[in-house]
């Protein structure tokens, strides 16, 4: 691929500011306190916050990356559904001075019940970030930092704000700082050229990272996100292969008799499972990535594909049509204690464990239809979040508050796109990311 | 006695098409007139006169009366032409997920090539392969196009005739 140098260039330029980020809690002009002002999303539909977030100010020729950072932060904030960014256009109070207390007698005549001010310098080609959070009602300030890093990080830090923002008004972690791996999708259907594409959680930064010309599947994170887990059919002969996502050198995760197919990582990062084909049988293993000991979970003449670990390594979930038809089991990390969760009507496939170990989302199928939903890992309290004419594969963003998924659309021009759903069901959205795109794999949590 | 059999076959074939027209369109419409002329041994003399592809029903790996018809046909053809290579291709429609398709086509493939070998072609002549809902052959979203994607396609990889 001819962008190859690059792309690489641009990861180690990622993955440094991690480092040169410089962090600092900045001392408030009244002192951090207790949100008050708080989003209760323990419940069902949720009221959006009325947030303000006033235009960055620029100082040293930060136009640019000052207003790149505040849209980010309104972007994210209003997509996850729990805050409404009010539009500046009907902000009464301009601010001038980060170190100035806000009115906020304006603010509050807005409806605003945060307000976000921030600044941005450019100081000889490094960026310096600072920002505040404020709650309006008890004109406290809620959270403040500073960061420091490359300009080409604008985007970045404003995700980084973004996380902190959310974080201090639900009491979760975000999810904003994250990646999504997916297979994007060219040409006719019965063509399709597969590509595996990264970008940032939001559509942004989209980087290919296969060159199109094997047919590629199922890409997966490992925990340290920088490494994923794929099927490729290469020349012929459809294999697991894992990737450096920074180096992009790949290589086939084992040779074996037949198809391997389904794979993930283990949360330790140490192991993959995956589907091996025999025959007419498909059966889960475990491949340990450090001997390469492969170790056999299921032996049950029917096909088990499509495992995923729960988030301490202890249990496996995956799909059976053991008993005639798919539906979700959940056993042992070892392949013992091997029980059927599912019982609802229809066929339930792809599951995946939520990183909280709450629930475990999958496809369901029934009555021509395609869903997403959730159940709990012992199959009780099963929830459909999206219906339609076909929806597959979930995966969860870090916080296990949202799952992003494809959907496609009918007709011979038609194809799959990504789209996100909150976990009470609400706040669908598609993933601005152009073209056709499946397989949706969300990164952990960069930083 | 082998023309006769053929013709026998070629009818029922074409009832057959009668009954399901959607799935047998694809192979009887593109070369209706070159099967004359193929090459005995060719590739084309396989696709057209023979036939190069079974049908499954939904979600389902059992080769019907009319599969294993092609299926037999495909074993005499290759019996014939000993040269000859083949892989198999499983295929799934779209209307399942994308990891459960590609065990289910690999189970279609198992079940061609297991009935090749047992109509006496050696498994060495035989790979097999699992698409999945990757390569569709219809493109539309309904039965008619489903039934033409859940199948099995012997695909010739080596020896047939050019001349």
């Amino acid at each position: 691929m001819h962008n190859a140098q690059p792309m690489i260039s641009i990861f180690f330029r990622l993955r440094s500011i991690a480092l040169a980020l410089a962090v600092l809690a900045i001392a408030g002009l009244s002192g951090a306190a207790q949100a008050q002002t708080e989003i209760d999303i323990t419940g069902g539909r949720i009221d959006p916050l009325p947030i303000a977030i006033a235009p960055f100010l620029a100082g040293g020729g930060a136009e640019e990356p000052a207003s790149t950072i505040s849209t980010v932060i309104a972007n994210d904030l209003g997509r996850s559904g729990y805050f409404a960014p009010i539009d500046p256009q009907t902000f009464i109070e301009q601010i001038t001075s980060f170190e100035q207390m806000p009115g906020f007698a304006s603010w509050r005549q807005i409806q605003a019940k945060a307000l976000v001010t921030g600044q941005v310098f450019d100081e000889g080609g490094k960026l310096r970030v600072e920002f505040r959070l404020w709650d309006v009602n008890t004109a406290q300030q809620l959270a403040a930092q500073q960061f420091t890093a490359s300009p080409k990080n604008a985007r970045r830090i404003g995700h980084m704000i973004a996380d902190i923002i959310y974080k201090a008004m639900t009491g979760i972690d975000g999810y904003f700082d994250t990646r999504v791996v997916f297979v994007s999708e060219q040409g006719p259907k019965d063509k399709r050229i597969k590509t595996l594409v990264i970008m940032d959680q939001d559509g942004f930064n989209v980087r290919p990272l296969s060159d199109g010309s094997d047919l590629v599947l199922t890409p997966r994170f490992s925990p340290s996100t920088n490494e994923i887990t794929y099927m490729s059919f290469g020349k012929g002969d459809p294999r697991v292969y894992l990737m450096n996502i920074d180096t992009r050198q790949r290589e086939i995760v084992g040779e074996f008799p037949n198809m391997s197919f389904a794979p993930r990582f283990s949360p330790d990062g140490q192991r993959v499972i995956m589907s091996l084909q025999d025959g007419g049988n498909a059966n889960i293993f475990e491949l340990d990535l450090r001997s390469r000991q492969l170790r056999q979970l299921t032996n049950v003449p029917a096909i088990n594909t499509a495992p995923s670990y729960s988030p301490d390594g202890s249990q496996i979930t995956f799909e059976s049509d053991r008993g005639g038809t798919q539906q979700i089991y959940v056993m042992g990390a070892d392949g013992s204690n091997q029980n059927r969760i599912s019982f609802g009507d229809g066929r339930y496939s792809t599951p995946v464990w939520s990183p909280d170990g709450s629930y475990i989302a999958f496809t369901k199928q029934g009555g021509g239809k395609f869903a997403i939903g959730v159940m709990k890992p012992d199959g009780s309290g099963e929830r459909i979040l999206t219906e339609g004419y076909h929806n597959e594969g979930p995966t969860w963003a870090p916080n296990s508050r949202v799952i992003m998924f494809f959907r496609d659309t009918q007709g011979e021009s038609g194809g799959p796109q990504l789209w996100s759903v909150d976990i009470t069901g609400y706040n669908e959205q598609r993933v601005p990311v152009e073209g056709f795109g499946s397989d949706p794999a969300w990164s952990p949590k960069l930083n | 006695m082998n023309m006769n059999r053929r013709k026998i076959f070629t009818t029922a074939a074409a009832l057959a098409c009668v009954a399901a027209l959607a799935a047998c369109s694809k192979k009887s419409t593109p070369n209706l007139e070159a099967g004359n002329t193929a090459i005995p041994g060719s590739e084309q003399d396989f696709t057209v006169n023979v036939g190069d592809r079974v049908f499954f029903a939904e979600d389902q790996s059992t080769l019907s009366p009319e599969a294993q018809e092609t299926l037999r046909r495909q074993a005499q053809w290759l019996q014939k032409y000993a040269a000859v290579t083949v892989q198999v291709e499983g295929h799934a429609d779209e209307r399942g997920t994308r990891e459960y398709n590609i065990a289910l086509s690999a189970r279609r493939a198992t079940a061609a090539r297991e009935f090749l070998i047992a109509q006496g072609v050696a498994a060495s002549r035989i790979s097999s392969i699992a698409y999945g809902k990757e390569r569709p052959a219809a493109l539309c979203d309904a039965e008619q196009c489903w039934s033409q994607n859940r199948r099995a396609v012997t695909v010739i990889t080596g020896g047939a005739k050019t001349s």
